[in-house]
């Protein structure tokens, strides 16, 4: 069970080479196929996912959540797709049409590249970048730039206000993330994620950081534009915020990427704090899965419980709490990992 | 500092937190509030021009409709206006009656703001917490009237029917639960950081401003003046209840959330009070079957209703329907300060402000 995927893998590339093809294209057709596992396993994971996210605030607040189709109601989130792929795609007359259009796009196929680094169990990473964390940082930022995008090209002032609170939000909120992550890459001395992974073998990051987890999952919630900092969507002001305009599968496309993000981010905190893929008994790969959905969990729960943040709130306490509280954290573990090696301990 | 253009919004009619057919224009420098401008009027059903073709006795649904949040209350006040134009004497226990109903929906009403504001605030969840013990007094409602939101159990002279058995053990239980309910909203929603920073400071109303714009009811007493049409002008039995009136200080959102939380309490006080004084008798006075007023006689009631002063001006030409009736809403009147005190903050504001205000719309417009 352990190396079902690598050797799923083996065996592909085994078959492409016995059909004659050299080992660069056979390495190459394989990518091609990792990429479409990825978007598939990434709309197979996100339709159990919103299902899952409706029972549990169903669970939440006191009600059933979907309960009508299939047992459980586990076919809703695909009834509720094949809806929205019928509707009419509305583009409103006045909108910037090129922007409007591509918004979605972007935004998702940020999302989706954000899979590449992740390593999802032992060897299994599509790419082991030297630069991992960078990379999942900087095209996490790239987002901001696809709401600002569905915010100004849909012409409609609610969308701009909602496009306006992401760019301000999103940029306050990256920074701390980022220096939430610098201390574990301190400890690790490297950006790669397999290294990083492995460095915990010992112990979790999240012991070790306990202030930079709390730290990254705060600023996570920020990123991902999820409760209690939903402001550029803040459905009871801004009706729908960036999204206001949008109909149908671009609509849905939004939504997914949404979810794709919460799936990256959770990964990421359980890959950077939790010890990635490493566990006893089970399988690396289930493992890695059962961090992220308690990931999930925990973030579904903070949304459910707390109100929306204001807007200035949210800002000061990006700049005058979680910011100094992230670089006291690097001093600290700068000064800790010094006196450590002083030691000798490692 | 930066000065950027204004730019207006309009807010309704058709937004998630307008509580019905609210529409306020605002205009935002980036998202701060310059100026915003409340339209009323997308509800309105002409109700006081309907009164006219009505005979007395059958606009009583229609006065449910006013406050559909709380309809016991408009109901009594109707009928109160009624009987204190032709002089109707209400039996004993009828009086009883309706005071333990006008609480209950009173506790109902504000249940549901509290409830209602945190999902504008966000918080879905609480809301459903608030709705679920809304759902208790729904059901009382139920056994009494047969309806749950619109109830019309008020007849002039009196009640519709005696209370039924059921009723009884039900809002003993209740009241019962009241303090553990209140408990729980307290941990979930009251003593959460982020509302509390939401709402404490925000949508100021000084005591004048509240006076001079004839703002009543929570609203007024959360900018801590201390006016209670049942304490200062008792209509009905209220003389006989023992219960306080709570104030705030600052007539900020949080005061008028917390005033009302303490008027809940105040009320399921005066529920038991009534509870343990009701007599048997008679829920109906003997009263003709077609009612008539003297020519030219005017009346003029007020009752505390939980989103403020609620009036009925009746005028009688002599015959079996009103000449003129007019109704002061206080839903009205309290939407009036909405651009005073959200002046100056932001666009988050607006929706906490109206929030607080609790106006319901059907009963501004009529």
């Amino acid at each position: 069970m352990e190396t079902l995927f690598l050797d799923i893998s083996q065996a592909l590339t085994g078959w492409l080479q016995s059909l004659g093809l050299s080992y660069t294209w056979a390495d190459f057709i394989l990518l091609i196929i990792q990429f479409g596992c990825i978007v598939g396993i990434v709309i197979l994971n996100i339709t159990i996912l919103i299902w899952l996210e409706r029972k549990i605030s169903g669970f939440f607040q006191l009600r059933l959540g979907p309960n009508r189709l299939g047992p459980f109601g586990v076919f809703q989130t695909i009834a509720d797709a094949l809806k929205l792929m019928t509707k009419e795609d509305i583009i409103p007359g006045k909108t910037d049409k090129w922007i409007f259009r591509t918004a979605p796009f972007l935004f998702i196929t940020v999302a989706i590249m954000l899979y590449i680094v992740i390593p999802m169990g032992d060897g299994m990473q599509i790419v082991d970048l030297n630069i991992g964390v960078f990379y999942f940082i900087s095209l996490g930022s790239l987002t901001t730039i696809a709401l600002l995008m569905a915010g100004w090209g849909s012409n409609n002032k609610w969308s701009l206000l909602g496009a306006m609170r992401s760019v301000a939000q999103m940029i306050s909120y990256e920074i701390p993330l980022s220096f939430s992550l610098l201390g574990v890459i301190m400890i690790a001395g490297s950006l790669k994620l397999s290294d990083i992974v492995a460095a915990q073998s010992n112990i979790w990051f999240i012991v070790l950081q306990p202030i930079a987890f709390i730290t990254y999952f705060i600023a996570a919630t920020a990123e991902l534009n999820r409760g209690p900092f939903d402001m550029p969507e803040a459905e009871q002001e801004l009706t729908a915020g960036a999204y206001t305009e949008y109909t149908g599968m671009r609509w849905a496309l939004f939504f997914l990427a949404e979810y794709t993000n919460l799936v990256a981010v959770s990964a990421m905190a359980s890959t950077m704090f939790l010890g990635g893929w490493q566990g006893p008994v089970l399988p690396s790969w289930l493992w890695i899965i059962i961090k992220t959905y308690i990931v999930m969990f925990i973030f579904m729960w903070v949304k459910w419980t707390f109100p929306r943040i204001r807007m200035d709130h949210l800002m000061s306490f990006s700049w005058k709490f979680l910011l100094p509280v992230s670089l006291a954290n690097i001093v600290i573990t700068g000064v800790g990992i010094y006196i450590f090696k002083w030691i000798g301990w490692c | 500092m930066i000065s950027s253009e204004h730019m207006t919004i309009n807010i309704g009619p058709q937004h998630p937190s307008t509580h019905g057919g609210l529409h306020v224009e605002a205009v935002l420098d980036g998202e701060k509030i310059i100026d915003t401008i409340v339209h009323v009027g997308y509800v309105h059903r002409g109700m006081e021009k309907i009164a006219e073709s009505k005979t007395y006795a059958q606009f009583i649904p229609y006065s449910s409709r006013f406050d559909y949040l709380a309809s016991n209350l408009p109901n009594l006040g109707y009928v109160q206006a009624v009987e204190k134009l032709m002089g109707i004497k209400v039996p004993e226990r009828a009086e009883y009656i309706r005071v333990i109903l006008a609480e209950l929906s009173r506790i109902a009403s504000h249940q549901l703001f509290i409830g209602s504001l945190c999902i504008d605030l966000g918080a879905t969840t609480a809301m459903m917490y608030c709705f679920r013990d809304r759902e208790r007094i729904m059901d009382m409602f139920e056994m009494t009237s047969g309806q749950r939101l619109i109830t019309a159990y008020m007849r002039i002279g009196g009640v519709a029917e005696d209370l039924p058995e059921e009723f009884y053990p039900a809002v003993r239980s209740f009241l019962k639960d009241l303090p553990a309910m209140l408990k729980e909203y307290d941990g979930l929603i009251f003593g959460n950081e982020i509302l509390q920073a939401r709402l404490k400071g925000v949508g100021k109303l000084s005591a004048e401003d509240a006076i001079a714009y004839g703002v009543s009811g929570s609203n007024l007493r959360a900018s801590g003046v201390n006016y209670d049409i049942r304490k200062i002008e008792p209509y009905g039995i209220y003389d006989r209840f023992d219960f306080e009136v709570p104030l705030g200080q600052n007539g900020d959102c949080w005061d008028r959330l917390m005033v009302r939380v303490e008027e809940i309490v105040q009320s399921a006080r005066i529920i038991e009070q009534a509870l343990e004084a009701m007599p048997e008798g008679e829920i109906k006075a003997k009263v003709p079957r077609v009612l008539k007023a003297e020519k030219g006689a005017e009346v003029y009631h007020r009752i505390e209703s939980s989103k403020g002063e609620l009036g009925y001006y009746i005028v009688s030409d002599g015959t079996d329907k009103p000449y003129r009736m007019h109704v002061r809403a206080p839903s009205f009147i309290n939407l009036a300060v909405l651009p005073i005190i959200s002046k100056g903050g932001l666009l988050q504001d607006i929706i906490a402000n109206i929030a607080t205000l609790d106006p319901v719309l059907g009963e501004s417009d009529r």
